[in-house]
């Protein structure tokens, strides 16, 4: 199916189960841990091996030799496969840093070789006998010392310098955002068998067709002989869109012992092993007139990578989100060996927007306006680096209104307002997120008795795709929910969008919604009717004269319909697709200490129809959690003169705990967006991590009066700007 | 994680008696700290003496007023117990500020006192570190510290004593309790428990070899105002920027030890009497020969203003 037009009204629009609060429909097996992770696949691939990685102990140089013969020998011990054995394997496309293979050390904790063993405490132990020699070279991972690459800007629209120098009110500052880690609960882990020259893996992939493709590309093997089956995810977060190490040395492990092997990255290792969010370093210029009509916006970012990455393009919401004639949008990328950055939970915004919305709130504060009214002023429902470009939907400022109203937004003076030894601050901030939508296909199968299996390789991250999908069949084929069954996260199924990029949900329900339309084509012809006119109701089809089971049209055989969504140019280049959010916070910062604990926080979100309101609330609090998280404590520490990240486990990168996240409000506006997909949905699980942190950063320069333009905003950066005590 | 050997002691003397017999060997009570030092080999014990069957559960009255906590008594259990809550509240805070709920419910009294660094050079065993391999040098001094300790620390080693339970017993003044495999016992001061890094920073406290901790004693009970406060980058489950133990009077006089600067629970007595003058003259005397980096000095004015606060409390 070719969306290349707005969606019409279609049998989507009921909402007898789409829309509705349907709890998820795995809840059960995910509560009860019958639903089985990628390293608990004990019922796949009989006489599982485990495997242990070893990650370099250095950041750059080259590997000398590597003495294997003691891990070897150990007890248990079936194979050991090092990185010497082998040249460089191939890198696939998504990959920036290779995987494994050959002397090079690119980055701190390179997977250099895996052990396998008959138990995981072998494997682990005999891991740390082989001894390996190193060439060590000086390396580098401090963007401070990065001398900032010229580059073409994205968009010079206007005469910014002239527009700039000439204003009345202009604001000029320097914002850093840290280096993150995903740090997702399940690591990344695999089982992987490898026989006859076919090769299965069990994985946690957010990306079946991209990890599939890559496996082949990287082990040299036909994709026709590649498998990959992930159907429940531990969270993602992006650090799971592109093939790791767990699963390449699972397979090498596996061809080498003829057994399947299984591999999970040990948790200190995943940080630099893996991908993480860049550090950037961020300047950003305004400039508006006395009315606080924004004239100018520059935006110039600096982000590292790996040779051959993207690093972090914290200026890509700014290129859409406010209007200004004049605009300087510039994205540096310093390349250097390093731990590879890549895609975390709304990559560029994410980072963007958490300096971009302190700014628009300096500037407020400089032009004497409330910031809510200094944001609606400047709202544009064209895309100012191309005015011919419109916003297909765009209600920004309700969002603004609704919320300000909604959370008492009184726009409090700073360092107005104390409780006891407590400072109390609120703050707010806008959010814009793309809301892109890629090909997505899906295969239902009605079976005789009435039930709607749906297959597709759309994987779930916890996100609620299973549920959302189900209420799609159930929606479409007139069943209740519990009559469809959705088999995920196989790659023989049918090629599906993946979950990134907030185009999961929009576009995998869209090629859902596609199959759907061809299973009822198909039952139309059956029953030599209109498939207009049909109904589909109740388990039934009517045509107006007749009712006919969906299961009796099984009986001799189930009913498989398969057809993919494919968005047409219109989405993309005639309209710009977005979600918005309003985000509003109270906090109390200690007087004394600096401690700040939140009291409240309201999202309000105008991002398309809502699929389920469960999941997507489910999706909004998670990103504002990890929102706090980015806005008041992670950072991956850097240790320079080693260039890798210190602080890499669990307990030294502090993530949000319950007793920091207060009471979370969420409130969708629920705009159908028919430009978006025929359901008239977009996403909404990287939009709610969007424009928190910035809240939360102007809630504590409103409770205090000082303002933090590093993050994260720890006490340390302020502690000594406090009043006396 | 190395092959280790296993047994089960059968009284604290026997127990002593195993821990020397076998060079390398460990007590293990609730392995909260040391199981997950064993999987990093960051520790590499060849031997485990169980010490969970020992009994040393209880927390009973000593004849001198006090409490005698046995070495076994879990956190959870202690910060519960009747007799600390009213008499020795500043425990009780300090324990349940500590770890989580879960691991409260394994942890002993006595593994609490014994728990390593959470310096980060000391867990990634690709650096080097003397507290963990003596001799290979200190990576934190030319690293990251911003968690790490500022006072007290050497050319050695700038590591932090990471509990919390510790700086309320040093505060209360309490005593641990131990006995050897000869079976000879000794009493040493919280203030001399734990040691400072010095040359020897893989020496955490003054135990000797084979030296088991039977309990831990609380003198009478002082009174006061006993507040626990714990600064740290989340709400819970973080191990303290900058804790403060204190103990204040009415007339304003009082006790205080700080967490999280130093490689042991920092207190300097003399500055006590400094207490009715305010946080910053306490501070002021306790930090005087204060050594921060630069990436912790910030620890100094949180220290002094976490007390201030605590004494704004007191007067509440």
């Amino acid at each position: 199916m070719k969306f290349d037009r707005p969606a019409e009204a279609n049998a989507s629009d009921r909402l007898l189960v789409l829309g509705q609060p349907h709890s998820r429909v795995e809840g059960r097996l995910k509560t009860t841990g019958a639903a089985p992770y990628a390293y608990e696949r004990q019922d796949v691939a009989e006489g599982q091996l485990y495997g242990y990685p070893l990650g370099a102990a250095i950041s750059r140089g080259r590997i000398l030799s590597m003495d294997t013969e003691a891990a070897t020998a150990a007890p248990g011990v079936r194979a050991v496969v090092t990185t010497l054995d082998m040249d460089p394997l191939p890198k696939d496309s998504h990959n920036v840093n290779r995987l494994f293979g050959g002397a090079d050390v690119e980055h701190y904790h390179q997977a250099i070789a895996v052990v396998v063993a008959d138990t995981f405490e072998q494997a682990r132990s005999a891991t740390n006998l082989i001894k390996v020699e190193y060439h060590a070279e000086q390396a580098t991972l401090d963007l401070s010392e990065v001398t900032p690459p010229e580059t073409e800007p994205a968009a010079d629209t206007g005469d910014f310098d002239t527009a700039f120098a000439n204003a009345p009110v202009t604001l000029d500052e320097i914002y850093t955002t840290p280096a993150q880690t995903h740090a997702m609960m399940e690591p990344h882990a695999s089982v992987a068998e490898w026989k006859d020259g076919k090769l299965t893996v069990w994985t946690s992939s957010q990306m079946i067709k991209w990890w599939r493709d890559a496996l082949a590309k990287t082990l040299s093997l036909d994709v026709e002989d590649v498998r990959v089956e992930s159907p429940y995810i531990g969270g993602g977060f992006g650090g799971k869109l592109f093939l790791r190490a767990d699963a390449v040395l699972a397979a090498l492990g596996s061809k080498a012992t003829g057994r399947p092997v299984k591999l999970a990255l040990p948790r200190p290792l995943m940080t630099n092993n893996t991908t993480h969010r860049a550090q950037t370093i961020q300047r950003i210029r305004l400039a508006a007139d006395n009315d606080g009509k924004l004239i100018a916006l520059g935006h110039d970012n600096l982000s590292n990578t790996p040779p051959g990455g993207d690093g972090e393009d914290a200026t890509s919401q700014s290129l859409s989100f406010y209007g200004a004639p004049n605009m300087r949008i510039v994205n540096r990328v310093a390349e250097m060996k390093m731990p590879e950055s890549n895609s975390m939970r709304a990559p560029g915004d994410a980072a963007g927007l958490m300096t971009l919305e302190i700014a628009m709130d300096e500037m407020a504060e400089r032009l004497g306006m409330d910031p809510v009214e200094f944001r609606a002023l400047n709202d544009t429902q064209v895309v100012p680096s191309n005015p011919k470009q419109k916003f297909s939907h765009r209600n920004f400022v309700d969002c603004l209104r609704h919320g300000a109203k909604e959370f008492g937004w009184t726009n409090p003076a700073p360092a107005s307002r104390r409780e006891g030894h407590w400072l109390i601050g609120q703050g707010m901030a806008g959010a814009y997120r793309g809301s892109p939508a890629s090909t997505s296909g899906a295969r239902v199968r009605l079976q005789a008795d009435g039930r709607v299996i749906v297959e597709t390789d759309m994987t779930d991250i916890g996100t609620g795709s299973y549920t959302i999908l189900a209420q799609t069949a159930a929606e479409m084929m007139g069943l209740p929910i519990e009559k469809v069954e959705v088999r995920l996260g196989d790659s023989r199924y049918p090629v599906s969008s993946g979950s990134g990029g907030q185009f999961g949900a929009a576009s995998s329900t869209a090629g859902l919604y596609a199959a759907c339309v061809a299973l009822r084509a198909q039952i139309a012809e059956r029953l030599q009717a209109d498939a207009a006119t049909l109904d589909f109701r109740d388990g039934e089809v009517h045509d107006g004269t007749r009712s006919v089971s969906l299961a009796s049209l099984a009986s001799d055989g189930e009913l498989v319909a398969e057809d993919k969504i494919e968005f047409g140019e219109f989405r993309s280049k005639e309209y710009e697709l977005a979600t918005f959010a309003a985000h509003f916070v109270e906090t109390a910062v200690n007087a004394y200490t600096g401690e700040v604990r939140l009291r409240r926080m309201l999202a309000v979100c105008d991002a398309g129809r809502i699929l389920n309101p469960i999941t997507a609330r489910s999706q909004v609090i998670g990103g504002m959690t990890m929102a706090v998280g980015a806005a008041l404590m992670e950072h991956l520490e850097v240790d320079s003169g080693r260039a890798f990240f210190a602080n890499h486990d669990l307990a030294s990168y502090e993530v949000p705990v319950h007793l920091d996240i207060p009471e979370q409000t969420v409130i969708f506006m629920q705009q159908d967006d028919p430009y978006s997909t025929p359901l008239k949905a977009k996403g909404v699980g990287e939009l709610g991590v969007c424009g928190v942190a910035a809240a939360v950063a102007n809630a504590v320069y409103n409770a205090t009066g000082v303002r933090v333009r590093d993050y994260p905003i720890t006490l340390d950066r302020y502690l000594d700007r406090l009043p006396e005590v | 994680m190395r092959a280790f050997s296993y047994e089960r002691a059968t009284t604290p003397e026997a127990a002593a008696a195993a821990a020397v017999a076998t060079p390398n060997a460990k007590f293990i009570a609730g392995g909260t700290n040391l199981l997950d030092l064993m999987k990093l080999e960051i520790e590499a014990p060849t031997h485990l003496v169980d010490v969970n069957g020992l009994g040393l559960d209880t927390v009973e009255p000593t004849d001198d007023g006090g409490l005698r906590i046995g070495a076994l008594v879990r956190n959870t259990d202690l910060a519960a117990d009747a007799q600390v809550r009213r008499d020795y509240p500043l425990l009780s805070r300090a324990l349940v500020a500590g770890a989580s709920g879960q691991l409260r419910n394994k942890a002993t009294t006595a593994g609490n006192l014994l728990q390593r660094t959470r310096c980060p050079y000391f867990y990634d065993t690709n650096m080097p570190c003397n507290k963990r391999n003596p001799g290979s040098g200190c990576a934190a001094l030319t690293g990251v510290s911003r968690q790490l300790a500022v006072i007290g620390g050497s050319d050695a080693c700038i590591a932090t004593h990471p509990g919390d339970m510790a700086v309320a017993m040093r505060a209360l003044d309490a005593v641990v309790e131990t006995v050897d495999a000869e079976g000879a016992t000794r009493a040493i001061p919280m203030a001399e428990f734990h040691r400072l890094p010095g040359d020897e920073p893989e020496r955490d406290t003054v135990l000797n070899t084979g030296e088991f901790i039977t309990a831990v004693t609380l003198p009478a009970p002082v009174g006061g105002r006993q507040i626990y406060h714990k600064v740290r980058d989340r709400a819970s489950y973080a191990f303290a920027l900058v804790s403060v133990a204190a103990i204040i009077h009415p007339d304003g006089t009082g006790r205080v030890a700080f967490g999280g600067v130093a490689h042991k629970p920092w207190r300097v007595e003399e500055a006590e009497a400094e207490m009715p003058n305010g946080a910053r003259a306490v501070a002021a005397r306790v930090f005087a020969d204060a050594a921060p980096r630069p990436d912790n000095a910030f620890k100094l004015p949180l220290a002094e203003r976490t007390l201030a606060l605590v004494l704004a409390e007191a007067k509440e």
